[in-house]
């Protein structure tokens, strides 16, 4: 397997990674969001497919889910706003969601579809690790898609290992015990857990995630991995200021 | 056969499907919950709270003119005289005496209703453990008195404002609130819902239900089990505490009471067995209410304790495995029933209960068949909608 996930991570720089909820704030801004990004040096993209029930997020996600699933978002939208999305897109493309809505659309036709407009790969917090590797797998792998798994300060070594093994992409750091947007910044708990990963050698980069905001804590995030990601923040922008303030956003970052 | 297994199914359904940043939390819980349980240090202390604290055994009670009505011999189990008025604080003196064993400092629980936010507090108050109960904003003002109750037993109770404001809400809150405290907190579930091992732990707790059922029905029937057991469920606590004995009797009949609300195709409606069908709700495997497309969508019950788009994993398998028989009753029909009770016994239920109660006007019994009703709680919290529905 070798998808563009893969390709990106093997570039030499460090990465920016950027979440939204797909029909937030209008249901057709997708395809143009993603543009923008990808006009603006975003090198990779989670896409949030909204979720009624987002027990991982914050206020800021939960409220740009609700909004989105009011705005008609749902799976089959998404997919048909992204038919033809690699006519114009070419970074890494992941789709972020919780399980169930996939598990009602079936997961098997899910990555089917995902393989066919050109999705990379998958990050589901609620599916966990043991599940996956049980009965979801080989799907996951027929259809070229890495599975991203999340770690915590709170991860044992046994248990990162293990994810690190079962990974084919990278692994998503979550940067503290928090739920999405909590902004306490990096402190040096942060920092020695970041230099406690980095220092475990693991076979898949790590990307941060959970509290992003700014170019502070971009350049803290990424001194110990690969890239960062920041989603709370870009749905704050996307609320004060639409699609016409990605560039100057993104260009705040780095 | 009916209960979990080794992975944390039941059947199909269960399991822990929950965020990473949630993983450390449960795992604790289900490595520990077992041998904790099994302490005998544990076990004294438990019941030693059940007997004087709770006033357990709850009585065992032939319901003479009841079962006259029906020409059926029911008999109700008297949850009601529990302390703070329903089954639910079983469940909490269970979980509080395992948050200490795990050296937790700091508990959390979600209420619908009010009932299990004050039998949280209570717990709380009890071993002087600090409380925060997440309820969800329209219920704070539809069930004020309880949370002026929670209020004086010290708790703090935070508005629940994501979604819909209500008991699905409150839990994703205070799942929210458990990932940002990864170390100190024990998140006290109030139904046989959530991530394995929380519905084995609860049903374990509630388990002494039927197990006094057991011994009651020895002495006034010379009969360890019922013909009938019949229970409400809304996530399933009460009803899985009163099957637990008899789950692998095939003799004694399952019976699982939902709250159809306005009627079970109305569009307000909890019967989650008969609109459900499987997905994942906080961290669980399970039958939910849900559009075509997996969102969650909004229960309605007259009844706030029923007023849950899921039912715990057990019930989903006792429903879809035939072992359970599952019926809803309408806001109307409950409500009837409870005025029913209270004319007939001098017991005034918990409209949740009243759905358990009625039951009988449509489902007939043998004359000698013996017909266990939990009677989960009592009806003190539920008078302001008994005053407008029948304008007393
Ligand atoms: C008296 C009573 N019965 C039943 C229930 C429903 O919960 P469960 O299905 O977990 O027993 C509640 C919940 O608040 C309740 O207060």
């Amino acid at each position: 397997m070798n998808n563009r996930i893969q390709k990106k991570l093997q570039q030499d720089k460090k990465l920016l990674s950027i979440y939204f909820t797909a029909g937030y704030p209008n249901l057709e801004d997708t395809v143009p969001i993603l543009k923008s990004l990808e006009a603006n040096g975003v090198d990779m993209v989670e896409i949030g497919l909204p979720f009624s029930d987002p027990l991982a997020d914050g206020p800021t996600i939960q409220d740009s889910s609700t909004k989105a699933i009011q705005n008609g978002m749902n799976t089959a939208t998404l997919f048909e706003q992204l038919e033809d999305i690699r006519d114009h897109v070419s970074i890494p493309l992941i789709i972020m969601g919780y399980f169930n809505p996939i598990l009602q659309y079936g997961v098997e036709a899910f990555c089917k579809k995902c393989k066919d407009i050109g999705i990379d790969g998958l990050i589901l917090p609620d599916l966990p690790l043991a599940e996956y590797e049980e009965h979801y797998k080989p799907i996951f792998q027929k259809n070229g898609l890495s599975n991203i798994f999340l770690i915590t300060p709170q991860t044992s070594d046994e248990r990162i290992k293990h994810i690190d093994a079962a990974s084919n992409g990278f692994i998503y750091m979550v940067s503290s015990a928090s739920t999405t947007g909590a902004t306490s910044g990096f402190g040096n708990e942060q920092q020695s857990y970041f230099k406690r990963i980095q220092a475990m050698k693991l076979k898949n980069p790590t990307i941060v995630g959970f509290g992003i905001n700014n170019k502070e804590t971009f350049k803290a995030a990424t001194e110990h991995s690969k890239g960062a990601i920041i989603g709370s923040a870009f749905i704050k922008l996307l609320t004060n200021k639409g699609i016409e303030g990605i560039a100057s956003f993104i260009k705040s970052i780095r | 056969m009916y209960n979990v297994n080794e992975k944390g199914y039941y059947g199909e359904f269960g399991g822990a499907y929950i965020p990473e940043m949630l993983y450390p939390n449960v795992e604790e819980l289900r490595k520990n919950y077992v041998s904790i349980l099994q302490e005998p240090s544990f076990q004294e202390e438990f019941h030693s709270l059940l007997k004087d604290y709770v006033g357990r055994p709850t009585p065992l009670y032939f319901a003479k003119r009841f079962s006259e009505k029906y020409n059926t011999k029911v008999y109700l189990k008297r949850e009601d005289l529990c302390h703070t008025g329903a089954h639910k604080v079983n469940n909490t003196i269970g979980q509080i005496l395992m948050a200490k064993r795990l050296g937790k400092s700091r508990i959390i629980a979600e209420t619908g209703a009010g009932q299990h936010g004050v039998a949280t507090a209570t717990v709380c108050a009890l071993m002087g453990l600090e409380c925060i109960v997440y309820m969800g904003a329209i219920d704070i003002e539809r069930q004020a008195p309880n949370v002026a109750r929670m209020k004086m037993l010290g708790a703090t109770v935070v508005p629940a404002n994501s979604g819909s404001k209500t008991l699905k809400d409150a839990t994703n809150e205070a799942i929210r609130d458990w990932i940002n405290h990864p170390t100190n907190t024990h998140y006290i579930i109030g139904s046989v819902v959530g991530p394995h091992p929380y519905p084995d732990m609860v049903a374990r707790f509630q388990s002494v239900i039927s197990e006094e059922i057991s011994t009651q029905l020895s002495e006034k029937e010379n009969r360890t089990a019922p013909d009938y057991v019949v229970a409400c469920v809304g996530g399933g606590s009460n009803a899985a505490g009163a099957y637990y004995h008899f789950l692998d009797h095939p003799a004694v009949g399952i019976i699982a009471v939902e709250a159809a609300g306005q009627g079970v195709n109305s569009g307000k409606s909890a019967a989650t067995s008969a609109l459900g069908n499987i997905g994942i709700i906080h961290g669980s495997k399970t039958l939910l209410m849900q559009t075509a497309d997996g969102q969650i969508t909004e229960p309605y019950s007259i009844s706030a304790g029923l007023d849950y788009p899921g039912v715990g994993p057990m019930h989903a398998h006792l429903f879809t495995s035939g072992r359970g028989e599952f019926i809803s009753v309408t806001d109307k029909d409950a409500m009837q029933a409870g005025i029913s009770l209270s004319k007939l016994e001098g017991i005034i239920p918990a409209i949740e209960t009243s759905h358990a109660l009625a039951i009988f006007e449509n489902r007939k019994f043998k004359p000698d068949d013996v017909v266990v009703v939990n009677l989960s709680g009592r009806g003190d919290k539920d008078l302001n909608t008994y005053i407008k529905h029948f304008n007393l």
